[in-house]
């Protein structure tokens, strides 16, 4: 009475068939990470020392430690965070919460989205012109960091606004009905339960801004800066360009050099991603969000 | 001659919500016409018709929160207990919190048990936050008022959304009466419920008549005779028949009720 049926049996070959083929991809997807991840770590592993992070580059960057490139990119990427993050949430809440749904508010979100997929080199075109040239800020790591501030908004504000418009209409109506105000509602109940999404974008504009090189070449990166930068109004080395130039630009590098910078590199990200995430934990705790 | 004292002005008005020639559009499409409506200060009244004849939406223009749901457009006049809530210097959160609302899914936020029913004080009393035993016997007057307090007074702090349905509906009541409103909306308070919570939240909502003008939306015809003692029936945007429910539901004058009453509409 239960035994399957020809239509069951057709259904259960597929059902293997979809479920290899689902498993194939993610296998063939998570190939290539693993395979870069473990080619940086054996290549670059070893040169890897609290000498080679924290001393500078010596005998024509062939030798030597990485450290102004290193504190470069910690540099640029806080600017940028310090400037894009504030600005892009604020934005992202006027767009998703207060702004009424119009015409002009769709042309707005939708040159935003068009915005996110602009080549970073315009960006560093635009950063020369506005930051660097126009409000004269120089070649500087400010104007490096808010170029990259700028590439990275369209991506903050898209996050923010959809994380934002997850938050279930039932939780804003529930704070309504008791007499909260749209800008208490929104700090108290749909910032809270967005701060997920809200960290995921983040999480991208930090991997976005520490490994982006056009952008920053014109604008506030060097090849070769033998002194740390003092303020955020000089030159920078950064990772990003240090690798470009120790792989391509100078003859006589030790192999493991390069690797050993890509691997600084992808270890700053995850640490800028380590302590977002550690920021928001804390955020829950205190508030019991 | 007695002069004309302040206490005629002051007599609690008959009606709680009074209506007047009200229209309310979404977009172009017109869900509510000409209602005219008065409902009785100090009791239940019921609110019943066939899906999408326009109860949600009278609701909700009471405490206005239909305005968020973007391109709509109301006429005429709502009076709650004889105040016009469109006049200019009218403040929406003060009107809220003088029309507190019960939805069809219960919606307790997903924070605790406490900050819930004190979510509304708070809003009300930012700095008065020093004054904790005070707070302490409002937290607890609310929850005993709806009978959760025996419940979970021994796990404040839980998470709110933990609750069975039937504690989370209790307690989004709960959390009305700390701002001490005067009206109560429920728009079918019950029907996410199973039969013993409905049963146990229907009591709840008797207990709490006298103390607060409640209107109460229902597509269960029991509950609407159980529970209130007026009875308003809808029919597309209009009302077509509004009387004590007991003559309602035994001598409708309009035949429309009467079909309705006996299921002849889904
Ligand atoms: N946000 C909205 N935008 C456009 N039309 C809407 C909106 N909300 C409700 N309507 C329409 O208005 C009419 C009345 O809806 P309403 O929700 O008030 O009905 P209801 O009587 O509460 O129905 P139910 O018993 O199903 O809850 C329906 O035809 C519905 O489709
Ligand atoms: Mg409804």
């Amino acid at each position: 009475m239960f035994s399957p049926t020809a239509l069951n049996l057709r259904n259960r070959r597929r059902e293997r068939w979809f479920r290899s083929l689902f498993l194939l991809t993610t296998v063939i997807l998570v190939f290539p990470v693993v395979a870069i991840l473990g080619t940086l770590i054996a290549k670059g592993g070893p040169i890897l020392s609290l000498e080679f992070l924290f001393t500078e580059p010596r005998e024509g960057m062939t030798a030597g430690g990485i450290f102004p490139a290193l504190l470069g990119t910690v540099l640029l990427v806080t600017v940028s965070l310090l400037a894009a993050v504030p600005l892009g949430v604020a934005a992202a809440i006027y767009l998703s919460e207060y702004a009424a749904e119009s015409r002009f508010t769709r042309v707005i979100n939708l040159a935003i989205v068009n915005l996110a997929g602009v080549p970073s080199i315009i960006h560093a075109l635009f950063g020369l012109g506005a930051f660097v040239l126009f409000l004269d800020l120089g070649t500087s790591i400010l104007a490096a960091g808010l170029t990259l501030a700028i590439m990275n908004l369209p991506i903050l504000i898209v996050a923010t606004v959809e994380s934002l418009q997850a938050v279930p209409k039932a939780f804003r109506e529930a704070c309504w009905t008791m007499g909260a105000t749209r800008w208490q509602t929104i700090r108290m109940v749909v910032l809270p339960n967005s701060l997920t999404g809200i960290l995921t974008g983040i999480i991208l504009a930090v991997s976005r801004a520490a490994g982006e090189t056009a952008p920053i070449m014109f604008t506030g990166a060097a090849f070769f800066i033998p002194v740390l930068p003092e303020s955020v109004f000089d030159q920078t080395m950064a990772l990003s360009l240090h690798l470009f130039v120790v792989t391509t630009q100078v003859p006589g590098v030790p192999e493991a050099l390069p690797y050993g910078v890509a691997l600084t590199l992808v270890g700053v990200v995850l640490a800028f991603n380590a302590l977002a995430i550690g920021f928001r934990t804390h955020l829950r705790r205190r508030k019991k969000w | 001659m007695t002069p004309p004292s302040e206490a005629t002005e002051q007599t609690p008005p008959a009606a709680a919500i009074r209506t007047r020639k009200l229209n309310f559009w979404y977009g172009s499409f017109q869900a509510l016409f000409e209602v005219d409506l008065e409902i009785t200060a100090g009791i239940i009244t019921s609110l019943i018709g066939p899906s999408g004849c326009g109860k949600s939406t009278l609701l909700r223009s009471v405490n206005r929160i239909n305005e968020r749901s973007g391109d709509v457009r109301t006429t005429g006049t709502i009076e709650v207990l004889g105040h016009d809530i469109h006049g200019e210097r009218v403040e929406l959160a003060r009107l809220r919190q003088k029309v507190g609302m019960v939805f069809q899914r219960p919606n307790p936020l997903p924070i605790s048990i406490r900050d819930n029913v004190m979510f509304g004080y708070r809003l009300q009393n930012p700095a008065n936050s020093r004054n904790k035993s005070e707070q302490e016997e409002i937290l607890e007057g609310s929850l005993r008022k709806v009978l959760l307090w025996d419940g979970v007074k021994d796990c404040l702090g839980r998470k709110a959304t933990s609750l069975s349905l039937e504690e989370q509906q209790k307690l989004c009541i709960a959390r009305l009466l700390p701002v001490k409103p005067a009206i109560l909306l429920m728009d079918e308070p019950c029907s996410a419920l199973d039969p013993q919570g409905t049963e146990a939240v229907e009591e709840l909502i008797w207990e709490l008549r006298g103390d607060f003008n409640i209107l109460l939306v229902t597509h269960n015809m029991a509950q609407a005779r159980r529970a209130s003692e007026e009875c308003v029936f809808m029919l597309m945007g209009r009302v077509i028949e509004h009387a004590p429910t007991v003559e309602m539901f035994v001598t409708p004058r309009n035949p429309q009720t009467s079909d309705y009453i006996e299921g002849r509409y889904g």
